[in-house]
């Protein structure tokens, strides 16, 4: 592998591409810390999704006019887009989907029901979002399987040893979270999807929080499953991806029926399409894809190396600074770590951090974050996140400072 | 913080910092249970009831400020109260946090509850602010049978 070399981030033009960055909060300017919920849109994103409404709105694979040739070809364009992103060998291993949360419903349903039977085992971890628990868990008890969970060590980091432990030939599907929403965790998927191949399992990788943040390439990391949204990576909500391995979405039925994923229907018998379309029924969401597509082309302009490279910096800032506050505990310190900051103080409950940042413009997450297991194994109800994007800055993460300063005021 | 102070009154921190009427109480005749999943506040209400009579309350559990100072500020309100008398308190509470009554709370009429006319403004906080008080209105109602937990997901709150 090469070595590239990494450039510095422009930020203040970067900003400049995100209107909503000028907005301000109780008159206060915003400082949008919860990337990791979801990433503000820079304009390209914007003028695409107006531009595919205003000019050219038309539904996509149907009719022979003018728009309808544009908006099909706009879409499959957004596809390959997405295969040249992630390195996908063919475009038809892209599926849109909404989400994350429905590309791992997709596999769990389709991939899984028909795979799995009383005993096989699916393995997640501790750190799993609940997108990726739940759907297991209605799987095995569809199925009969057993749900096993890796542990994790208290500075929120997979337990390599008992993950060997827990693989074994009944293990059918390992499904894991490459990047911790509520840790910023990076964990070693390339050795774990080479360890889970080793006794046939299929490995789901959960790449929401990823994508954005690190370099994929599916071809060398080998996943037979990737899954992301479009709204975490500065693109638009309701479209996501499901990418997997051809063989396997050939073997696979569909998981829902109805227009557009037909050849031929008859009272008697349907034939389906062919892949993608054969999982992606009914009209899907055209202008999302192609918003997606843009977002995509954002990353590329900055580079993706660049980004991740000024984003450990903001991290290293925030740590270091706001380590020094006697109060607080940060909530997951691995070792490979990405560009998420969560905490809590002894003297304020995570929502009364949360009040008191927004009345100083500053946007976080409170909560559980939907890794409820998680919060338990830490031992803490809920935590604060702070969450980086490539247009946060040190004088962003100075004002988080402060303000967290002014919560322990409050509160002491 | 100047807008803050409407809702981290001086009240409110006290209570929060130093709750009244906390912990378990062995002899309650009622208790119940109350829990907000989205944020994981959980609460336990122990009460004394007698002829229709609250002669003691106590609570324990954990939360943000908001919620612990409500819970408090409850207890000091409910404690001697009938059963009927709470009710109406707990009518006025949910008015407060969750209708406009600004007229109300320029005034001194609304006593000790005027401290929570400020979570009006922030919905996402009406939650914990009245989970204690659907905690204790479950308590002092409840029959011997009914032991599910209160969750604030339950609850038919406008906001």
């Amino acid at each position: 592998m090469h070595t590239k070399v990494i450039k510095s981030i422009d930020v203040e033009s970067v900003r400049k591409q995100f209107p909503i960055l000028g907005i301000t909060v109780h008159n206060k300017p915003l400082v949008y810390l919860d990337n990791a919920a979801t990433t503000q849109k820079p304009l390209s994103v914007i003028d695409s999704m107006d531009k595919f409404y205003r000019e050219y709105n038309s539904n996509i694979h149907r009719g022979v006019h003018k728009l309808s040739q544009l908006s099909t070809s706009k879409y499959e364009k957004s596809r390959q887009t997405i295969q040249g992103f992630i390195k996908a060998a063919e475009p038809e291993e892209i599926i849109f989907t909404k989400g994350t949360t429905e590309s791992i419903n997709l596999v769990a349903y389709s991939y899984g029901l028909m795979n799995l039977s009383t005993n096989d085992e699916i393995l997640i971890s501790h750190m799993e979002h609940h997108a990726n628990i739940v759907p297991w868990q209605i799987l095995c008890q569809k199925t009969g399987a057993v749900l096993k969970v890796i542990p994790i060590n208290d500075d929120g980091e997979l337990i390599m040893e008992e993950f060997y432990k827990l693989l074994s030939p009944k293990t059918k599907i390992v499904s894991i979270v490459h990047i911790s929403n509520s840790l910023g965790t990076i964990n070693p998927i390339k050795e774990i999807i080479d360890a889970a191949h080793a006794v046939d399992a299929v490995v789901l990788i959960d790449a929401a929080q990823s994508v954005h943040h690190a370099s994929i390439n599916v071809q060398e990391l080998n996943p037979d499953f990737l899954v992301f949204s479009g709204h975490k990576v500065y693109g638009p909500t309701g479209i996501g991806v499901l990418y997997g391995k051809r063989a396997i979405l050939e073997s696979m039925p569909p998981y829902q029926t109805g227009g557009d994923m037909i050849k031929s229907v008859s009272f008697e018998r349907t034939i389906f399409q062919d892949l993608p379309q054969k999982f992606e029924a009914g009209t899907t969401n055209i202008a999302g894809a192609i918003g997606l597509a843009k977002s995509l082309e954002f990353i590329d302009s900055l580079g993706i190396e660049n980004i991740a490279s000024y984003e450990a910096t903001l991290l290293n800032y925030a740590t270091e600074k706001l380590s020094t506050i006697e109060q607080l505990k940060i909530i997951g310190t691995a070792a490979h770590k990405s560009a998420v900051f969560s905490f809590v103080l002894d003297c304020a409950h995570p929502h009364d951090i949360g009040t008191l940042l927004d009345m100083e413009g500053v946007a976080v997450r409170t909560g559980q974050h939907c890794t409820e297991p998680l919060m338990k194994r830490f031992g803490v109800p809920a935590t604060t996140r702070a969450s980086f994007a490539v247009y946060n800055t040190y004088e962003e993460i100075d004002v988080l400072y402060n303000s967290v300063l002014k919560v322990i005021k409050l509160f002491s | 913080m100047s807008e803050i102070n409407e809702l981290y009154q001086q009240v409110i921190l006290d209570h929060n910092k130093n709750p009244r009427n906390f912990g378990v109480m062995d002899d309650a005749t009622n208790t119940a249970e109350g829990h907000n999943p989205l944020c994981g506040d959980q609460i336990d209400v122990y009460a004394k009831v007698e002829n229709g009579k609250i002669l003691e309350i106590k609570f324990k559990g954990a939360g943000c400020a908001i919620s612990k100072a409500s819970a408090s500020i409850m207890t000091t309100l409910i404690v001697g109260k009938t059963v009927a008398e709470a009710k109406g308190l707990f009518d006025d509470f949910i008015n407060i946090v969750t209708a406009d009554l600004s007229d109300k709370c320029d005034t001194l009429e609304l006593g000790k509850l005027a401290v929570f006319c400020g979570v009006r403004e922030y919905p996402a906080r009406v939650k914990c602010a009245s989970l204690a008080w659907h905690t204790m209105m479950k308590a002092i109602q409840k029959s011997e049978l009914d032991n599910a937990p209160v969750s604030t997901e339950d609850m038919e709150i406008t906001i």
